[in-house]
């Protein structure tokens, strides 16, 4: 992760110029006077050598060099500022030249951020007291967001980034020697208006970011009103003749538009539902209940827009425009199911009437147009269908690559156990008094744990037993999977016998669902019983248990699909038989009309559409699987919560008085509630919505619903009949992790829909591909129908193999490409993070004032010139005097001194400790991100931007 | 909100918008909250920016506070006094910096803010061993605590004055996995 590293190495170096920038602003003042010559003279010069390692620098030279940023900072400034003599600075800023002149911009951020703290002693009211401070804040402030901008940048570009600054300050310089003559004259310069275009920019971002700040609330009120009122002022000052009123015009379209983006975030957050619920939730379990909720919301709003694309652009059309009910055989309950049709028990398995709705395939009609619209519904059809796919894969991939962007760094596991317990184990979310305790318990016994597990670190035991029960484990694991794999494999194959009696019980027309469900239900407790004997860490445990239950499901569908295959294959053949029964027997209708009334002309009545001979129509067959699945899904799920959460809590409650010993603490007690088995069970849920939502165009709805009813039921159910976590797993990244199930459920599901769209030839007489050899064929006889005809040959070209090829070539050698870059990336990123390693290693070495443990350490400190004969570092500033606290709370006082001190990562500095007895070393090759590549971190010459500030704490 | 009095004016719920990360709606219901702490003391009306302050006593009893160990440093940390006393504008600043979408660098300062107990700047042991104490509610031994204590300085501790400057935090922070979902109060 080079950004985070960037990031963590930027503040850092904000930390330590920071104390010096807020001085510098005070050294502003005083030296405004000479300013003029500075700023012209000084500053371009001095500037060009502060880029370099001045490791020759002299006292005036720093000097000098250091009035010019100064000059130029005071040379924006537009009111005059108060004198006050602070000359710490003048020490400060060449060290800071020197060691950070890289860093600085990259600092910005953080300097910024800083500058509160080294600001918070002297004080708000004291700032305000200067009448001029202000005016070198705001321009601190524009610096720093210079800097902010300019950090965010790759850090990999830093000299680019740095040719930029220095041209960018040349620039400035010279604007501003040019307009200390001349303040804020009409005749603008070409330079002054850059400077200020500069500037309003820099004041929006600031807008933009302020709330990014640590600053005080108030301080950030004055900054960004002060900010606006600037922006306000100069922002229509900008541009000229012409270019002025359509700049004046961009600007205040892009004022609208941040105020209709404002509005419609407000907008857009009022209308996330469940807020309250999920903080309530929150405060009794803990983030990680919550976060499968949080997961839950986020399924409910994919299937709500999935609802709105499958309702909006199929059913309804199909229902306002379409031919009716009973119109044509398709959407007529044949005569011999006529009688049963609307039974309650054929109505729940999705027979009779239910099969011949809108809410299966088989409803809908071949039309090439419906309605006065001329709405071309079976395009739409297949659109939508593959819109489900295209849309729910943006989203995932979409939420995926945010989710990793915030998920914090890939800190190796142990390497600060004790510290992450420390500081990170609280949920600041809980609000439950039991929670909490709860939560102190299980931190208490984590640390012990840890504490354990350091003493001994190592537990000699049998590793030949433990190996024995892994694979004894995970034989027994794969013989279950396969088993139930098997079983549902059987219980299909035997479905399809029972398909052809009719004197079925209950149980038998259901066994697949309930053998599914209740293999779902069996399997993982009894892998968790198996996962026992292999005695894992829990939270690897919990990875491998989560792996299995996937693997159980997945195992579990793909045999359900396969033999959901085998069942369309031999629907096939039967339908080809049944297509050519069926136009015989129309001929013969026709024929026998015409003999019996004896009167070619006359044209028959049509059949009555009941008795029309027609096909099995396989898709409205595959859909009722996945409806009937799903639903029994939901049924057993509920049923789940309300006899395993909410009888069991029940009689947990009431028997508990009189009971022989105590049901609360002792055996059954209240669930806990199963936040992985969930997860997977609704993302298993909806990989059944994504295969069946092509077939069953209802399915998406019936979804909707148990989403929603299972937000309310679920809820409640986990607040009225669950307690909190005994040992609270962490939910953190789990997050990706069920993502990226999504991701893998959402791939396994698109591969048997498109398979099936591409290849199996639709029924012939139900559904809106009917009559096509290809489902796809819709498409290309709309390309040729509707569309111009040199589209038509526009797309034929493309659908040439010989672009096609060449596309594909072109896209794997992209995939090729960004491959090898992101390898060059982690790559680099390993480098960086041994770097911080090798750092590390050598503090703490140094600390314990032994000799280095790590080998290659010591030769390459062998290696080292001796120091003893390079100049001695600088002596040492004694530590600035504490500015005396204003009414701003202590704490901060002294922040921005003391923060400095602190090491950049990456960079040790030898000056801030030990026992000064090498020198410097030579000074590296300019101010880099840290110690050279080279041998640079060994304990003496770092020469990083820690280097050479003067005012460390005395040597330890 | 033309029908009922105004709490802010609009430019203020703007500036407000700016300045966090609340929404209109959210930062309303943040004076509502703020307001039911001490309703004797804080106006409906806030259009003039009042200079109230609720006392730490009556900010902790927060649902959302209440139960966390923290909670006397998290308001301290805020308070522009130091001494626990928020004025809405610190209110609304603890509960944006807290919240959900508030950045990492950002959350990071005020975890480091609140975890310094004595405010030098530096969490030192004994702001280590008073975390320690909190979380567990003292159910570690001395040893224990001391162990624990030395054990997270030595891992964090870069620069090697065995006390934990921003820096050591920070780098510590950013590679903790549920550092951001753990550190976030929802209002």
């Amino acid at each position: 992760m080079p950004r985070k590293n960037d990031a963590a190495k930027m503040d850092e170096v904000g930390i330590e110029i920071d104390g010096e920038v807020s001085d510098s602003d005070d050294g502003v003042a005083q030296r405004r006077n000479n300013r003029r010559q500075a700023a012209g003279r000084g500053g371009a010069k001095g500037r060009g050598r502060g880029k370099k390692p001045a490791s020759d620098e002299e006292e005036e030279d720093d000097e000098e060099e250091d009035e010019a940023p100064r000059g130029r900072r005071g040379a924006n400034k537009k009111k005059p500022a108060k004198k006050r003599g602070d000359d710490d600075s003048e020490d400060e800023a060449p060290k800071r030249k020197r060691g950070g002149a890289a860093n600085k911009k990259k600092g910005g951020k953080a300097q910024d951020s800083d500058e509160e703290d080294s600001d918070a002693p002297k004080g708000q009211k004291g700032r305000g007291g200067k009448g001029g401070k202000k005016g070198g804040k705001e321009e601190e402030e524009t610096k720093g967001k210079k800097g902010d901008a300019k950090g965010k940048d790759k850090g990999k570009d830093k000299d680019d980034d740095k040719d930029k600054k220095k041209k960018k300050k040349k620039d400035d310089s010279s604007s501003d020697s040019s307009s200390n003559s001349d303040e804020e004259e009409e005749s603008m310069s070409e330079g002054e208006m850059a400077r200020l275009m500069e500037e309003v920019e820099e004041k929006k971002k600031l807008i933009a970011n302020i709330r990014n700040k640590p600053w005080r609330m108030k301080r950030r009120l004055t900054h960004l009103k002060e900010a606006q009122a600037f922006v306000d002022k100069f922002e229509g000052a900008l541009g000229k003749g012409k270019g002025r009123k359509w700049y004046a015009y961009k600007v205040m379209m892009t004022k609208k538009w941040i105020k209709f983006q404002r509005d419609f975030e407000n907008f857009r957050t009022a209308c996330i539902p469940w807020e309250r619920k999920i903080k309530e939730v929150e405060s009794h379990f803990g983030s990680s209940v919550a976060s499968y909720f949080i997961f839950l919301r986020w399924m409910y709003g994919m299937n709500l827009v999935l609802f709105g694309f499958t309702f909006g652009l199929v059913v309804i059309p199909e229902v306002l425009m379409g031919l009716p009910y009973g119109s044509i055989p398709r959407k007529t309950v044949p005569r011999e199911e006529q009688d049963t049709a609307q039974d309650y028990s054929v109505l729940m398995d999705f027979n009779g009437y239910c099969k011949y709705s809108v809410l299966f395939y088989g409803f809908y009609n071949n039309e090439r147009t419906i309605g006065l619209l001329k709405f071309r519904l079976p395009l739409s059809y297949l659109m939508v269908g593959i819109g489900t796919f295209g849309y729910s894969l943006m989203l995932v991939i979409r939420t995926m690559a945010k989710n990793a962007d915030v998920g914090g760094g890939d800190g190796e596991e142990g390497e600060f156990t004790f510290a992450w317990k420390m500081f990170t184990s609280w949920d600041y979310l809980i609000g439950n008094a039991e929670t909490a305790d709860n939560k102190y318990a299980s931190i208490t016994t984590s640390f012990k744990e840890s504490i354990v597990d350091e003493q001994e670190n190592q537990k000699d035991e049998n590793i030949h037993l433990r190996r024995f029960l892994r694979v004894l484990a995970n034989f027994l694991i794969t013989c279950s999977l396969g088993g139930s794999g098997y079983l549902i494999y059987f219980v299909v194959k035997r479905s399809q016998e029972f398909a052809t009696r009719d004197d079925l019980s209950w149980y038998e027309k259901n066994e697949l669902e309930i053998i599914m469900s209740l293999l779902g239900l069996v399997c993982p407790p009894l892998f968790e019983t198996i996962a026992e004997l292999e005695d894992y860490h829990p939270r690897i445990g919990l990875k491998w248990q989560l792996g299995r239950i996937f693997a159980l499901f997945l195992g579990n569908l793909y045999t359900f699909l396969f033999a959901l295959f085998d069942e369309v294959n031999t629907k096939l053949e039967e339908e080809q038989a049944i297509k050519n029964a069926s136009i015989y027997a129309m001929k013969e209708y026709y024929a026998n009309y015409s003999r019996l009334v004896n009167d070619s002309e006359a044209t028959p009545p049509p059949m009555n559409p009941a008795d029309v001979i027609r096909g099995p129509c396989w898709e409205t067959a595959v859909g009722i699987e996945f409806v009937k699945l799903t639903v029994s899904d939901i049924q057993v799920s509920y049923l789940t919560i309300l006899i395993g959460d909410f009888a069991r809590a029940v009689i947990v409650r009431f028997l508990n008085y009189c009971w022989c010993w105590d049901l609360e603490a002792g055996f059954p007690s209240y669930g806990e509630f199963d936040i992985s088995g969930n997860v997977l069970g609704l993302v298993f849920n909806q990989g059944m919505i994504w295969m069946g939502a092509f077939y069953a165009p209802g399915l998406v709805g019936i979804n909707v619903l148990r989403l929603l009813s299972s937000m309310y039921y679920q809820c409640w159910a986990v607040m009225a009949t669950n307690v909190p976590h005994e040992r609270v797993f962490k939910a953190s990244k789990s997050n990706n992790f069920y993502m990226g199930l999504l991701l893998l459920v959402l791939f396994l599901s698109l591969l048997p829909v498109v398979y099936t769209i591409m290849t199996l030839p639709p029924s012939f007489d139900c559904g809106p591909f009917s009559g096509k050899s290809k489902m796809f064929d819709v498409v290309m006889e709309t390309i040729d129908l509707d569309l111009p005809a040199f589209m038509g040959t526009l797309f034929s070209y493309a659908a040439n193999p010989g672009l096609i090829i060449p596309a594909v070539l072109l896209m794997v050698l992209a995939i090729y490409y960004l491959n090898s870059v992101s390898e060059a990336y982690k790559n680099s990123n390993m480098e960086l993070k041994k770097k911080m390693q090798m750092a590390r290693d050598e503090e703490k070495n140094r600390r314990n004032n032994t000799d280095s443990t790590n080998q290659v350490m010591k030769d390459l400190e062998d290696l080292l010139p001796n120091r003893s004969l390079a100049p001695p570092p600088e002596p040492e500033k004694p530590p600035e005097p504490e500015p005396k606290p204003t009414k701003t709370k202590p704490g901060a006082a002294g922040k921005g001194v003391n923060l400095q001190k602190d090491v950049a990562l990456a960079s040790p500095n030898p000056n801030a400790r030990g026992p000064v007895s090498r020198a410097p070393g030579p000074r590296g090759p300019g101010p880099g991100p840290g110690p050279g590549p080279g041998p640079g971190p060994g304990p003496g010459p770092g020469p990083g931007p820690g280097r050479g500030r003067g005012r460390g704490p005395p040597p330890r | 909100m033309g029908n009922k009095q105004t709490t802010f004016t609009d430019e203020q719920l703007e500036a407000f918008q700016d300045c966090t990360f609340f929404t209109r709606k959210e930062i309303l219901r943040l004076h509502s909250r703020y307001r039911e702490l001490a309703p004797h003391l804080v106006p409906l009306d806030y259009t003039n920016n009042p200079d109230i302050r609720v006392p730490l006593a009556l900010i902790v009893t927060m649902p959302e506070l209440k139960e966390n160990p923290f909670r006397d440093r998290i308001v301290e940390t805020f308070s522009e006094d130091g001494q626990g006393n928020l004025s809405f504008n610190d209110f609304v600043d603890m509960f944006s910096a807290l919240c959900e979408t508030s950045p990492r660098e950002l959350k990071t300062i005020y975890a480091f803010k609140i975890y310094d107990f004595n405010r030098d700047n530096f969490i030192c042991k004994d702001d280590l061993q008073q975390t320690l104490t909190l979380l567990t509610k003292g159910e570690l031994t001395e040893d224990e605590v001391l162990l624990v204590c030395d054990k997270a300085l030595e891992e964090a501790d870069l620069d090697g004055d065995s006390k934990l400057s921003f820096s050591d935090f920070q780098n510590m922070i950013s590679k903790a996995p549920d550092f951001l979902s753990n550190f976030h109060i929802r209002i």
